[in-house]
């Protein structure tokens, strides 16, 4: 059975869960500049780069990863939400790119493959939004101007996303879309990468909104990024990170209505308090993200930003037994998006 | 699921379309980008649903100018909220814009044209950028005609496409919308196979969608707007039903189907719908009775005042209707937190309509001069409210000083091309007519202008024009020099003016290129080229001058032996009543009966011959339109008698003598010399060398003279200037010239039929007389027979004229008031018109002696008829 199968028979049975985050975690773990950087000869101070920690200090990526198995996870995503040629650039760290990736997917690939309790799990290679966009210019004289091209970004998705299916990723989660145009060339480096590779390489895309209104940074609203990225026929759909699980509900719900695959929402913990900290309990995360199983919205849930393993246990445990939300029929519309979407009735 | 996003039927807007938009076309060759996303903005306020996006231009970096303005777009929220459709013949171009668009587009189009592999290619291209895709019904062997055909491709395609995975739902047919009505019998099935294919298509491909690009289908009515709107709604009330889901059209071309006149509703269904042999024939027919007639109009007379204010003020725009703009304008200005909010916005939105029209060829320059007057109404209600804020008035383009030069009076064309930069956002500071060079280059340096343009009707303005150019070039100025007015040419320009300022000078033509000439004068990107270019030409043209060989000169003295020997006996006899003869006050509605229109539709850029031109297909609306105002501003002349027609003719007793014509008194004392040019051009066979002396006898003759002018004009153009109103005063100079030529036309019947009298038994109508079939001839000073216009001076002492006339001349021989006419009398019945044309040195030194001037003089003159 293929990975892609595997997952979908998994996740009509139940509520899959997801992990949390690893930013904080790897912050707890009290790492030197020299921890962050050992057996690199890399020149810039490293302490912060999170992704190189994958490489140079392989065993706390896998006590976290444990931890989040241990709470009940399902989807582990690798540690790798900045391991791309862009991001990297800012620590001089952009040749060690394709190591790191693929460092991290064996990671939670030997983590997972570990535990022989014939509960599913999978590995999920996260690909961040890299810290250039395609949609809008940075210089606001000159609106038409970019920092970087599709085919440039396209070529920073598929030399990380090759990485991680080397190391053993099951899937690619396309996490924080906050450019729509920059998740549309990670699915056209993915598309490349299953023909190079000749394999089915599941997608799992995931949007942030930047207001309450419910569009990301480039402006589109959850319809239309729907729409939009629909012709990945992504494995999951889903929104992370943006607000806490309070703000995001009717985001989920819109979501869930329209989106006829897997829908997997990862929200905050809470909003952050008035010293940017997240302290939203465990307990109340689990009861809003129980209503959305309730009421048949989610077929994965996890965590982001503020997020503990506790959260995660938390959530697994108030959704236990729940049904996971059955796919909407598709129709035959025709579905166009500009910011917006539109439809054109069948 | 969201009802208002949910459409049954879509209008694709075609307004960002290079190929389907003059306008849009032009502001992205000229690199305005700026001003073409307004034309997307303005497309989706409009209520497009889809924005068709083409840059398929020859002369264009078609990818780059795609992917630029696509990138621009994407930053304005309001228009990026609709989705787009990539329109390329080209898929690199189409394929370099799917890597601009963030949400989800339409490619337009792919097809079969090159075969399978290549179709297959594109269409997988298009499944990973997640786009739906226009499928032309095209295949390796073609278009697709018939309804078979149509439905073949269409099928074909549909079972490759969903082979390979391609969601049928992204797929839109487009089966080709061919023109019907053509005359030829093939194309009369083409409407009803377009819709019956569709029928088909759907069934046959579950899920697919339909289009068409819907202009096609009336392309033989062209220029009937009426009958174009009726048959694309009367083909959409058909095609919809029938499965077509989509069209690329112009939203405002389109009727309510119940609204059609029934007649024309039929005739429209007949044709379309192939319901009888004859419905071609028929069509045609009833369109005649529909040019220029719009049936929605009386309708929307009584609509547009409960619109919104918005639309309300673009209405009045486009339509010259400037009874309610100051109400609305206030309306607006209510609504917006500031005044100029009203300029950049709704006035200009309807002003970029009105040059889109205008840039289509779809509304002609009657029209755009009276758009002009409602904005500048408009603009003048706010200027009070944006001084009280102390802000910015709106930036305009460029800034650009126009003058008529020193020694002319003429300004309708002046005021023509200044009324269509102005309407196209320049700022024009017209410094008026008459003006000397140093005020023309002090105001183009207070002003930091752009450019300037110069303006001339009269032969010594071309002289004039090259002094500015030299003084231009004296004070090291660079900017652009643009030459204009009926006697300059493109030679002239590049074989006098050009050479004698180092920055650009250019010949424009007429009113409709001058935004085109100042656009790409003040583009980044196009000013170079266009400069070279027009350099590259004008050397071009004094190369031909310099390097073939002109026409041979004969030298005057063999041209004054190849004189045209008139038969003398046949020479008129003398005056019944000489002497001069003045008229104070010409009876105009008389005047009004000998009116020759032709030249005042040529005025207004409308060519063609009164009274055809009525009925002309493309220009007939406009020029009807035109007629009746004028009609209205006559009336009021007549009954106001705002004009008053003085006018003066006399005749003296005369002989030639050589290449003059002598005038002496009872006694036979010579006191005047009407010294004339002798054609030198060498003639074929036995042509002669023709001057104006050859048809008066040297044995004593007699020969007369006029002026006629038209007072008046002053008072009511100022009025209408002062209520920004040049549409009227441009009409109202033009019906004042037009009443002087009348007057010399009535003057002169008065003159061969009673004054002189040679002719008392003359029955000619008026359109005999515009074709001058009548004996005699009246040649003007400045014109072909006597090119010279330093005559003037001899004529009007002879009559009087000042005194007489009220007509006065200024240093350049120019009469003012400008609606005036001055010329002689030849009454021979060989006596015809000529050109004089290029005469030589001989004939100029000769000249010189005559007139007893020296020879820089003789040459300011002669000037236009010397090498």
């Amino acid at each position: 059975m293929s990975k892609r199968q595997e997952f979908e028979r998994a996740a009509s049975e139940r509520i899959l869960i997801k992990d949390g985050p690893y930013g904080t975690a790897i912050q707890r773990a009290g790492l030197s500049p020299e921890d962050y950087a050992a057996g690199t000869a890399l020149e810039q101070e490293q302490k912060g780069n999170n992704d190189l920690v994958n490489l140079t200090q392989p065993q706390v990526i896998r006590r976290i990863c444990d931890t989040y198995i241990d709470a009940g996870a399902h989807i582990l995503a690798t540690n790798t939400f900045n391991a791309n040629r862009i991001s990297q650039a800012d620590y001089g760290a952009e040749n060690l790119v394709h190591e790191i990736n693929v460092a991290a997917a064996r990671i939670i690939r030997e983590a997972i493959d570990a535990r022989e309790d014939g509960v599913p799990r999978f590995v999920a290679g996260a690909v961040g939004p890299t810290n250039k966009t395609l949609s809008l210019s940075p210089d606001v004289e000159d609106p038409g101007f970019r920092e970087v091209t599709y085919d440039e970004i396209v070529a920073v998705y598929v030399e990380q996303c090759r990485a991680l299916v080397e190391g053993g990723a099951d899937f690619i989660l396309i996490e924080t879309v906050f450019d729509t145009l920059n998740c549309k060339a990670a699915i056209m480096a993915v598309k490349q990468l299953e023909r190079e590779l000749d394999r089915d390489i599941p997608l799992m895309i995931s949007l942030t909104l930047t207001d309450l209104s419910g569009r990301n940074l480039s402006g589109h609203t959850v319809e239309a990024f729907w729409y939009t990225v629909r012709h990945a026929k992504p494995l999951t759909i889903g929104l992370n990170c943006s607000f806490g699980a309070e703000q995001l509900r009717p985001h989920v719900q819109l979501l869930s209505d329209i989106a006829d695959t897997w829908l997997m929402a990862y929200p905050n913990a809470g909003l952050p308090n008035d010293l940017g900290e997240y302290d939203e309990m465990p307990e109340t995360t689990a009861a809003l993200t129980r209503v959305w199983a309730e009421n048949g919205r989610v077929n994965a849930l996890g965590g982001c930003c503020g997020s503990t393993p506790a959260h995660i246990a938390a959530m697994a445990e108030a959704v236990e037994g729940l049904s996971p939300r059955t796919l909407p029929a598709p129709d035959a519309d025709m579905r166009l998006a500009g910011l917006e979407s539109f439809t054109i009735a069948a | 699921m969201n009802e208002l996003t949910t459409a049954r039927f879509v209008n694709i807007g075609e307004r960002t379309n290079v190929t389907g938009s003059a306008r849009f076309k032009k502001l992205i060759m000229a690199g305005d980008y700026d001003t073409a996303v307004e034309v997307a903005r303005q497309q989706v306020e409009n209520g497009a649903q889809v924005i068709d996006v083409n840059m398929d231009e020859g002369l264009l970096d078609a990818e780059k100018a795609m992917t630029t303005f696509l990138k621009l777009i994407a930053a304005e929220p309001d228009i990026a909220r609709v989705p787009l459709m990539i329109d390329s013949s080209k898929w690199d171009v189409i394929e370099a814009g799917l890597k601009c668009v963030s949400g989800k587009p339409i490619v337009n189009s792919i097809s079969m044209k090159e075969g399978e592999e290549e179709f297959l290619a594109h269409a997988r291209k298009c499944m990973d950028y997640g786009a739906a895709a226009v499928i032309m019904a095209f295949d390796e062997t073609g278009q697709a005609d018939t309804k078979d055909r149509k439905v073949e491709i269409c099928t074909r395609a549909y079972e490759l496409l969903t082979g390979i995975g391609f969601p049928p739902e992204d797929i839109i047919f487009d089966p080709n919308i061919f023109a019907v009505a053509t005359g030829i019998e093939e194309h009369d099935r083409y409407g009803l196979d377009f819709i019956e294919a569709v029928t088909e298509i759907k069934a046959a491909c579950p899920h697919a969608k339909t289009s068409g690009g819907l202009s096609n289908l009336s392309f033989s009515f062209r220029g009937n707007e009426t009958v174009r709107r009726a048959m694309h709604s009367v083909f959409l009330y058909h095609a919809i039903p029938a499965g077509l889901d989509m069209a690329i059209v112009n939203a405002g071309q389109l009727d309510v189907y119940d609204q059609i006149d029934p007649q024309l509703r039929e005739a429209c269904e007949d044709v379309i719908l192939m319901r009888r042999p004859d419905a071609t024939e028929r069509l045609i027919e009833l369109a005649e009775s529909y040019k220029g007639k719009s049936a929605a109009d009386e309708k929307a007379a009584e609509e547009w005042r409960g619109w919104e204010v918005q639309r309300r003020l673009e209405h009045a725009l486009v339509k010259g209707i400037d009874a309610h703009v100051v109400a609305d304008t206030e309306e607006a200005r209510q609504q917006y937190a500031r005044p100029i909010e009203v300029i950049e916005g709704p006035l200009m939105d309807g002003m970029n309509v009105v040059g889109d029209l205008f840039g289509s060829g779809k509304m002609f320059l009657p029209q755009v001069v009276k758009s002009a007057r409602v904005m500048k109404k408009a603009v003048a209600h706010l200027i009070p409210f944006i001084e009280a804020e102390k802000e910015e008035g709106a930036k305009a383009k460029g800034t650009i000083i126009m003058a008529t030069v020193k020694g002319d009076v003429h300004d309708i064309g002046k005021n023509i091309v200044g009324v269509v930069l102005q309407c196209n956002g320049y700022e024009v500071i017209d410094l008026g007519v008459m003006v000397p060079w140093a005020k023309i280059l002090e105001a183009a340096n207070e002003n930091d202008a752009d450019m300037i343009g110069l303006s001339g009707l009269i032969t010594p303005s071309l002289d004039e024009m090259v002094t500015v150019a030299e003084e231009m070039k004296a004070a090291n100025m660079t900017m652009p020099l643009l030459i204009g007015g009926a006697t300059t040419s493109k030679v002239h320009t590049a074989l006098r003016i050009d050479p004698a300022y180092d920055g650009p000078v250019i010949h424009v033509l007429d009113a409709s290129r001058a935004v085109g000439v100042a656009s790409r004068l003040l583009s980044d990107t196009q000013r170079d080229e266009f400069v070279e270019t027009i350099e590259a030409d004008y050397i071009h043209v004094r190369d031909t001058r310099a390097g073939k060989g002109q026409s041979e000169l004969l030298s005057l003295e063999d041209a004054q032996a190849n004189f045209y020997d008139a038969y003398l006996s046949d020479k008129a006899a003398p005056p019944l009543q000489p002497g001069v003869h003045v008229f104070e006050d010409w009876d105009l509605a008389e005047l009004r009966d000998y009116i020759d229109w032709t030249p005042f539709f040529r005025a207004w850029e409308l060519h063609g011959t009164y009274p055809k031109i009525l009925d002309d297909e493309v220009v007939g609306e406009s020029a009807r339109s035109l007629k009746a105002d004028a009609d209205a501003m006559l009336e009021r002349i007549i009954a106001e008698k705002w004009f008053t027609a003085k006018g003066v003719a006399g005749f003296w007793p005369c002989a030639r003598d050589g290449d003059d014509v002598t005038i002496h008194d009872a006694e036979g004392e010579t006191h005047t010399v009407l010294p004339f040019l002798r054609q030198q051009v060498k003639k074929s066979r036995d042509r002669a060398n023709m001057c104006l002396s050859d048809f008066i006898d040297p044995a004593g003759d007699w020969i007369g003279g006029f002026a006629v002018g038209i007072h008046g004009i002053e008072e009511h153009s100022k009025a209408f200037l002062a209520e920004k109103d040049d549409y009227s005063d441009i009409l109202l100079k033009a019906l004042a010239d037009r009443f002087a030529e009348a007057f010399a036309e009535r003057l002169h019947q008065h003159v061969r039929t009673d004054l002189w009298g040679y002719a008392p038994q003359e029955q000619l109508t008026n359109d005999a007389l515009i074709k001058e079939k009548y004996r005699g001839i009246r040649p003007a000073p400045g014109y072909p027979a006597c090119p010279d216009h330093s005559l003037k001076p001899i004529l009007f002492d002879l009559l009087d004229a000042e005194a007489n006339t009220g007509i006065t001349l200024t240093e350049n021989f120019a009469m003012y008031p400008t609606a005036a006419v001055s010329g002689f009398y030849f009454g021979h019945p060989e006596a015809q018109y000529f050109g004089v044309a290029r005469i030589g040195r001989d004939q100029l030194e000769d000249y010189a002696q005559r007139r007893g001037v020296d020879m820089a003089t003789a040459e300011r003159w002669l000037r236009p008829n010397l090498d």
